[in-house]
């Protein structure tokens, strides 16, 4: 385009003093014998430019449509005043929120049209044509500009000096280090690898209801069932939230043949009452979709999927890691109680979740 | 090994979807496995669970013969005609479908009163459909299949009231069920072409008995996981929603960020491109 | 800024002599003028007036689509400001006792009391929440569409690249002010959000467990990340937005706006509708359209049921749970990763289920950021464009363009794999495996297709240039031979068609000291992937050429000027 044009500068227009610098057009091919701009067609009038009448009638209409954004304004004014909210009653926010909505809504609507009908009825539609200056500053300018700086430059011995400058620039640098070691403590002192390690669940510990935190009785978890479970001690603790977001466990009950447990862990369930940890080793969010005809665990989240029967492992979707088991057995009384506390951290991965 | 009622819900839930799983083995293959897993599962709990009725402090109150004997026969022809394809005409099961032995009249009436059973066509699960008998002869079919063996028995219906504790069935609902069937019952996905599905419309006493008896892929929640009363507080929840409109005004399906982004692109966005469109255009 | 003015030179001396009746002196008008000298004797501000009051701005729609936007964050600045007055950004445990029934008597933070509090208990305060939300999504939808605008066209080219960059930096700040506000109301659906962040900086190797220690100060989910993020959402992320879009409205100014080519429209002149009053206006009455259309959206449609959400709490979670939808393509990303890839390397820990999706997540968001300065530095053209291109006549950026939206689009779309799957019954798992085809294939095949498409259409043009439209009208010649007339084109329309850039694909030359540098290889070739296949523009002789077969043709025929 540009290269059509630079040579075909338009219509009288004084082409700016400063533009006619010639820069690389780089790989553009530039033709030699370039068609010619044809220049603006002719400017059609609207119906509003030669009928009276009608542009009468448009002023008329812009007018109604501003006396029409008061009287909405007004509305909404009238809909807040009128539309009360009952408390719990949601109905009546309902009716608020539509009617002070429609009110301020409708007002600013035609406020809106008004203006835009305005202009496009009204307002002189000829399109009207400005040069562009190069966005370059004049050779004159620039000259001036660097001289500005050399002048700088020169007063202040910033170039000369180089003692001053590179101090300053180590002391700029150093002046932010303050800004980053403050905050440090956004966290508490402790490192958090050793705290991630750590749940409530502990030796002994009982397996209770969420968010009720009763006690389950094994017998009582039968086939098919899956008990969304907290430690009993979590309702007492300072942390609540935290603790949950590490200790939250689902318990499903499988015919204890379909499990296919790995070496070492044949005891860490009971007459098929498996406790996984409910937080998904991909990003965390809560895996509890417990399908118990596939004994499929799925994260509503990101869509990991995995198989109960086989050590919750990951069948599906973008988690690595078997969701953590937590042994359990029951106590004298028949609850079901923990063996210990997670033998892996819960949760997504991080660095050093493998170190010992 | 100790089995108890409600170890037989969970049978009868598995029936359920038994079939859907063994015929879609045929086209996928891999599901084989899953199928045969199943049916061990229906095999062991059907002979082993008679006997173990009443060891158990478990649950769900069990009628065997509140029925009168007339219904029960008239249950058996309905049966034979119209179920006994899949699970045999004595209710003990056939490759196709599942024993139907100890899953009693709650799970008859959740599978038929919602068109589920009859099945239509195998698929990943069962799908509401219309309802296909008379409410006489679903009762009459629970009545047999209750004869059948023990198992849940429809719910009492002061629990089917909706007049619990909203708070306490909307916290329980957020803890057990919205992870499958979303925080306002909309429903959702499961693994494979399974979904949960949304809970709009649903008759308490169909939202009682699928926790009670985990029909297909949904858990068995007993009364000792979640009591009567709290299932009733939670029937009271979901009816709460039902009566309750959003105050916000349209809904657009409760279905998340998902559906407010595609609202905002086509609509929102939409009207106002549409306008700009207008307002550059040139008036005659 | 060259500060000559040249408007006199191309208009009439005075504005008031243009076509419009002398302005008739209202009663208002002595007061105003009195204003006017108070004010410009403390300000100078005619110099301003004279400057930007009569500076013309070309009329298309897509030419509004920015200002979508930044009438949007007014809204969203207003709307956000009422808001401010009522919310709590506290995680302080409190038990609810407002008038929500569903939710009496739970414990939940201050932030949430207070989020439920604006929507049930202040008239108009769950409007405001609605407005806030809504204007906040329209907000990033129209900078969204805004930029494919300026991309297709070609507008970020010299001098413009700059403005283009801080562009994408205000999008930045966008999804950042959206990301913040998702979580401040600390419901069940922006808390498990929350989570997915902490674990997706956990897997970030070495740091990831301090960055998130730090940002939670402590475990997740603590008691302090709902008032930081407000204190970004709210004073940090603001200002930089403000000063971000002073700097890209200045630059637009100094830069004027681009026109589509045209008749009469050159590089060197802009065609269009004054700013006083013809602009002002529309762009005045086109902020409270849009401002009508979120209230309205607002009033009829709820957004972000909080109160369904209830109280953030570790166990549970809903189904369908997705962040806004700026922030899909992310999460769609991280559905995306196969099982298993978390590896073990000398004892550390390596998720490259979380790091592979954050490269391809940069990578896209980088050549974003740099691809007018990546354009520039193949094409090596340094002239200013003024002009813009339509999408046919640049065909390799189309088709990169296209092949971008691809990526972006089937990672946004693997956000709601399980919506679709329920929606159109589907398996959830089959809908994820064709996400992953389409994500790593799909953008070669758009890339291709629109290629092709574009090349296609060019020869179109071409063939109607040289030939001129089929007008449908069967002659029959005098050898008894039939054929169908071609209206030739006039010259607006031809102009339309022949006026675009063209370039070539670069030769590799020794430079001043006769070597061939590894760079400028690199430059040849993508030059070549750019350049190679390439429709000229119709040239005058090929015109001349065309016309002589047809006047041979057809005797009398209506001929070209040429």
């Amino acid at each position: 385009m540009a290269d059509h044009d630079d040579e075909t500068p338009q219509a009288g227009s004084a082409v700016e003093k400063s533009e006619p610098l010639k820069v690389s057009a780089g790989t553009a091919v530039i033709p030699t014998d370039p068609f010619e701009n044809p220049g603006e067609p002719a400017h059609h009038l609207r119906v509003t430019d030669i009928d009276p009448v009608e542009e009468k009638k448009a002023a008329r209409q812009v007018s109604t449509l501003f006396f029409a954004s008061i009287v909405f304004s007004c509305l909404a004014v009238a809909a807040y005043i009128a539309f009360p909210i009952t408390p719990g009653d949601t109905g009546s926010i309902r009716l608020n929120n539509l009617f002070l909505g429609l009110g301020i809504a409708l007002g600013l609507l035609a406020i809106g049209i008004g203006a835009v009908h305005w202009s496009k009825t009204i307002m002189p539609a000829r399109e009207i044509t400005e040069m562009r200056h190069g966005t370059r500053g004049s050779d004159a300018t620039r000259a001036k500009a660097a001289e500005v700086f050399e002048l700088g430059n020169k007063e202040s011995g910033f170039g000369r000096r180089s003692l001053i400058r590179n101090s300053l620039f180590g002391a700029l640098f150093a002046f932010i280090l303050p800004g980053v070691v403050i905050f440090r403590d956004l966290g508490p002192k402790v490192d958090p690898n050793v705290v991630l390690r750590h749940t409530l669940w502990k030796k002994g510990m009982h397996l209770t209801l969420d968010p009720s935190g009763t006690r389950i009785k094994a017998a009582d978890v039968t086939l098919g069932s899956a008990f969304h479970v907290i430690p009993e001690s979590l309702l007492e603790s300072e942390d609540l939230l935290e603790e949950k977001a590490k200790a939250a466990v689902l318990v499903m009950r499988l015919n204890p043949d379909d499990l296919n447990e790995p070496e070492g862990r044949e005891n860490w369930q009971y007459n098929g009452i498996v406790a996984y940890s409910k937080i998904c080793t991909h990003v965390g969010c809560p895996v509890a979709l417990y399908e118990q005809q596939t004994h499929h665990l799925l994260c509503p989240c990101h869509q990991s999927t995995f198989d109960v029967t086989d050590n919750c492992k990951v069948i599906f979707g973008p988690a690595s890691r078997p969701l953590p088991q937590l042994p359990i057995t029951v106590d004298a009384e028949g609850y079901l109680v923990a063996q210990s506390d997670f033998h892996e951290p819960v949760g997504p991965s991080f660095w050093e979740r493998d170190r010992a | 090994m100790k089995i108890s009622p409600s170890a037989k819900l969970a049978s009868s839930a598995t029936k359920g979807a038994r079939k859907s799983v063994g015929a879609k083995s045929k086209r996928t293959g891999r599901r084989s496995p899953l199928a045969t897993v199943s049916l061990i599962v229906v095999g062991l709990l059907t002979t082993g669970g008679a006997y173990a009725l009443f060891t158990s402090t478990a649950t769900a109150e069990t009628s065997t013969s509140s029925n009168s004997q007339a219904t029960v026969n008239e249950g058996k022809k309905l049966f034979a005609a119209n179920c006994a394809t899949c699970h045999n005409v004595n209710g003990s099961g056939t490759e196709a479908g599942p024993s139907l032995v100890g899953v009693g009249e709650a799970s008859v009436d959740f599978q038929v009163g919602t068109g589920r059973m009859p099945a239509a066509a195998n698929g990943p699960q069962a799908l509401k459909k219309p309802v296909q008998f008379t409410n006489e002869d679903i009762q009459a079919m629970a009545a047999y299949v209750a004869s059948l063996g023990t198992g849940p028995s429809e719910p009492e219906t002061k629990y089917l009231q909706a007049n619990g504790d909203t708070a306490k069935g909307a916290e329980l609902f957020r803890i057990n069920c919205a992870m499958c069937h979303n925080v306002a019952g909309a429903g959702g996905a499961l693994t494979q072409g399974k979904f949960a599905p949304a809970l709009k419309g649903v008759t308490s006493k169909h939202i009682y008995e699928a926790m009670l008896t985990g029909p297909q892929n949904m858990p068995v929640f007993n009364d000792l996981n979640i009591t009567p009363q709290e299932k009733a507080d939670i029937i009271t929840y979901l009816k709460y929603l039902e009566k309750n409109p959003s105050p916000g005004g349209f809904e657009l399906g409760n279905l998340g960020p998902v559906s407010e982004g595609l609202f905002i692109w086509i609509f929102g966005l939409g009207a106002i491109v549409a306008i700009t469109v207008w307002l550059t255009a040139r008036s005659n | 800024m060259i500060t000559t003015t040249t408007t006199t030179e191309s208009q009439p001396t005075s504005y008031a002599e243009q076509g419009n009746a002398p302005v008739r002196p209202a009663k208002g008008m002595k007061f105003m003028g009195a204003a006017a000298n108070y004010v410009d004797e403390r300000t100078s501000i005619s110099g301003l007036v004279k400057e930007v009051g009569r500076k013309i701005f070309p009329d298309h729609w897509s030419f509004m689509l920015g200002e979508v936007a930044l009438y949007s964050f007014v809204v969203i600045l207003l709307s956000g400001t009422f808001l401010t007055f009522f919310f709590q950004p506290s995680m302080a445990e409190v038990t609810y006792n407002g008038s929500y029934v569903p939710l009496k008597g739970i414990d939940m933070s201050a932030a949430m009391q207070s989020a439920l509090n604006i929507s049930f208990d202040i008239r108009g305060g769950l409007l405001f929440r609605q407005i806030h939300h809504w204007a906040a999504l329209l907000f990033i939808a129209a900078i969204g569409l805004h930029m494919l605008r300026i991309y297709f066209t070609g507008a970020f080219r010299k001098p413009r690249e700059i403005n283009w960059f801080i562009g994408f930096v205000l999008f930045i700040l966008a999804l950042a002010e959206g990301f913040t506000g998702y979580s401040l109301p600390d419901d069940l659906l922006s808390g498990n959000g929350l989570r997915i962040i902490d674990g997706m900086v956990k897997g970030i190797p070495v740091i990831g467990v301090w960055i998130s220690y730090l940002l939670f100060g402590g475990e997740f989910p603590g008691t302090a990340v709902v008032s930081r993020l407000y204190s970004l959402h709210i004073m940090l992320l603001p200002a930089l937005l403000i000063a971000m879009l002073g700097a890209h409205l200045l630059l637009l100014i100094i830069n004027k706006h681009t026109q589509f080519a045209g008749p009469g429209k050159t590089n060197n002149n802009v065609v269009g509708v004054p700013v006083m009053p013809v602009f002002a206006a529309k762009a005045g009455g086109f902020f409270f359209i849009v401002f009508g259309v979120i209230v309205l959206i607002a009033s009829l449609f709820t957004i972000n049921p909080i109160w369904n959400y209830g109280p953030y709490d570790p166990s549970p979670v809903s189904a369908g749970t997705q962040p806004d939808w700026y922030i899909g393509f992310a999460d769609g990303a991280l559905r995306l990763a196969p099982p298993h890839w978390e590896v073990v390397w000398g004892g550390y820990t390596v998720s490259f289920n979380i790091l592979v999706p954050i490269v391809v997540l940069m990578g896209l968001l980088a050549t974003v950021a740099f691809y007018p300065f990546i354009e520039g530095w193949v094409t090596g053209d340094k002239r200013e464009h003024h002009i813009l291109d339509r999408p046919r006549n640049a065909p390799t950026r189309t088709a990169i363009g296209a092949a971008l939206m691809t990526l972006y689009a089937a990672l946004w779309a693997a956000a709601s794999s399980d919506l679709m799957a329920t929606h159109f019954k589907l398996s959830l798992n089959q809908v994820i495996h064709v996400m992953q085809f389409l994500t790593v294939i799909g953008p070669f095949i758009a890339f291709w297709i629109t290629k092709r498409v574009c090349l296609a259409l060019q020869k179109k043009d071409r063939e109607i240039v040289l030939h001129g439209h089929e007008s449908g009208r069967i002659v029959r010649l005098p050898g008894g031979e039939y054929i169908e007339v071609h209206e030739p084109l006039t010259d607006y329309e031809r102009w339309n068609l022949v006026s675009y850039n063209e370039y070539e694909p670069l030769m590799v030359r020794p430079n001043a000291r006769g070597v061939v540098t590894p760079i400028e290889r690199i430059r040849a070739s993508v030059s070549g992937f750019f350049f190679e296949d390439r429709i000229s523009p119709v040239t005058k002789a090929e015109i001349e050429a065309a016309h002589h077969d047809s006047h041979a043709e057809i005797d009398g025929g209506p001929g070209g000027k040429h």
